[in-house]
């Protein structure tokens, strides 16, 4: 059966590709346009760590097929720093608490986080929890991970 | 060769004749919503060949309707979406906090309740939500549109009434009256995301006397399908709904439960189990029925 062509946007930029029916989104991403910052985990919808943003709305790319993505925006946590302004505030506290250690599990929260962030800038601790309960880490464990969302969020509303 | 294809029809007319085009071929076709079991499934049990028809652009798959007899809701829409519909969950609770048990923030951001149907897990969580608020299967056919009661949806473990050229189209639910609360409740031995062990929802509605005069059970993971307990309803309609009524409720949920034993739970546990879930979800929905009495 021939290749099916997809149009999507990822990142703000158009990418014309082709894929293969039962490719995923996270295969169109990191085998045909190289995007390798989003990771296979479980390949099954459990661990987040290839969580992006389709239309706006978090996703697991493992849990996408290709096609799908025609005509669709997609981020990555490669479209999260900004080429002017350097990291993300959540990527940069990240980093300042530590809170990575292998890194594979990083960018499904570094895109789930910034979400939450863009929607709620406020978000208690519990909401936190909530809302990241789809991305596992194996090493770190939660909890740095938390302080530096609640840190982030801190900084975008200080009067918090 | 490779016969994997995917398509994505943009109507209703267009899908149905790619499913019979498709089945008078012999091609396996895969109804594909959300994803989140289908590619599952195709990923880890059965990879065959297969077309994947995308429902989700489709104007009915995503329609919402909030009319005065009825509630439309399409089959396709993610539990995430629905669940920032503010009139949905005022009409539903129940049913609207069943479809935002099942998975993370990232599986609700594609999951539906019509995916969850037709997946037709014993466990599906919103099923026994739909059951209970008397939703219709609205399916797409060659003739046009048929509907089925959500109880008779489900006809064994991973099986149900759709035919191969039929799909679901969404769920035509009777507005609830005043005096009507639902709710929905299931165990399991974390805090969330996990499958349920057993669940329960009720739907009352209690007149101006106090009275349940409308009642529905319906008891889930407990059986190779969803199940409709009116024996649980008999007990509840016509009392108070109280400690007594929803105990006997819970008695007759025990007793219509034909559950397995397998790693999450043993015969014994899931039939007590279930009874008090229908105990505590009959308490939440009285409550919310009272209060919705104008």
């Amino acid at each position: 059966m021939s290749k099916i062509y997809v149009s999507t946007t990822v990142n703000g930029r158009p990418e014309d590709v082709l894929c293969e029916a039962h490719q995923t989104l996270l295969d169109l991403l990191r085998d045909e346009i190289g995007l390798t910052g989003t990771k296979e985990g479980c390949g099954t919808g459990d661990c987040g760590a290839c969580t992006v943003l389709l239309d706006d709305r978090l996703v697991c790319s493992c849990l996408v097929l290709a096609p799908e993505a025609d005509g669709k925006e997609i981020t990555t946590v490669e479209g999260i720093a900004d080429s002017q302004d350097g990291l993300h505030v959540v990527q940069q506290k990240l980093l300042e608490h530590a809170a990575l250690q292998c890194g594979v599990c990083t960018p499904g929260f570094v895109v789930a986080a910034k979400a939450l962030l863009d929607r709620d800038p406020n978000p208690d601790e519990k909401t936190i929890r909530y809302w990241l309960a789809g991305n596992l880490c194996r090493c770190t464990g939660y909890d740095k991970i938390i302080r530096a969302v609640q840190d982030a969020a801190q900084e975008l509303t200080p009067t918090k | 060769m490779s016969n994997f294809g995917y398509v994505a029809p943009a109507t209703v007319e267009e899908t149905l004749a790619v499913l019979q085009q498709a089945t008078d071929q012999g091609q396996r076709t895969q109804i594909l919503a959300g994803g989140t079991d289908v590619i599952v499934q195709f990923r880890s049990l059965d990879n065959s060949h297969r077309l994947f028809v995308d429902i989700k652009s489709l104007k009915e798959t995503n329609d919402v309707r909030i009319e005065n007899e009825h509630i439309f809701v399409g089959a396709a829409i993610p539990s995430g979406v629905l669940n920032e519909n503010a009139e949905l969950k005022a009409l539903f609770p129940g049913l609207l906090e069943a479809a935002d048990l099942i998975g993370s923030t990232q599986i609700q951001g594609r999951a539906s309740i019509g995916g969850n149907l037709c997946n037709s897990s014993p466990a599906g969580d919103t099923i026994p939500a739909l059951i209970v608020n008397s939703a219709l299967c609205v399916l797409a056919t060659n003739e046009g549109t048929r509907t089925v009661p959500t109880e008779n949806f489900v006809t064994g473990v991973g099986r149900n009434c759709l035919a191969a050229h039929e799909f679901l189209l969404g769920f035509q639910i009777p507005r609830p009256s005043a005096g009507t609360g639902d709710a929905y409740l299931r165990f399991i031995p974390r805090t969330e995301m996990d499958i349920a062990v057993a669940g329960a929802a009720v739907s009352l509605t209690i007149n101006h006397d106090g009275i349940c005069e409308r009642a529905r059970v319906s008891i889930g993971a407990v059986a190779p399908t969803p199940l409709l307990v009116s024996s649980a309803a008999e007990a509840l309609v016509g009392t108070t709904a109280d400690e007594d009524a929803l105990q006997q409720a819970a008695q007759a949920c025990s007793d219509a439960a034909q559950p397995i034993t397998d790693k999450r739970g043993t015969v014994e546990y899931r039939r007590k189990v279930v009874g008090v879930l229908c105990r505590r979800a009959g308490t939440i929905a009285r409550d919310r029925a009272l209060s919705n009495r104008n």
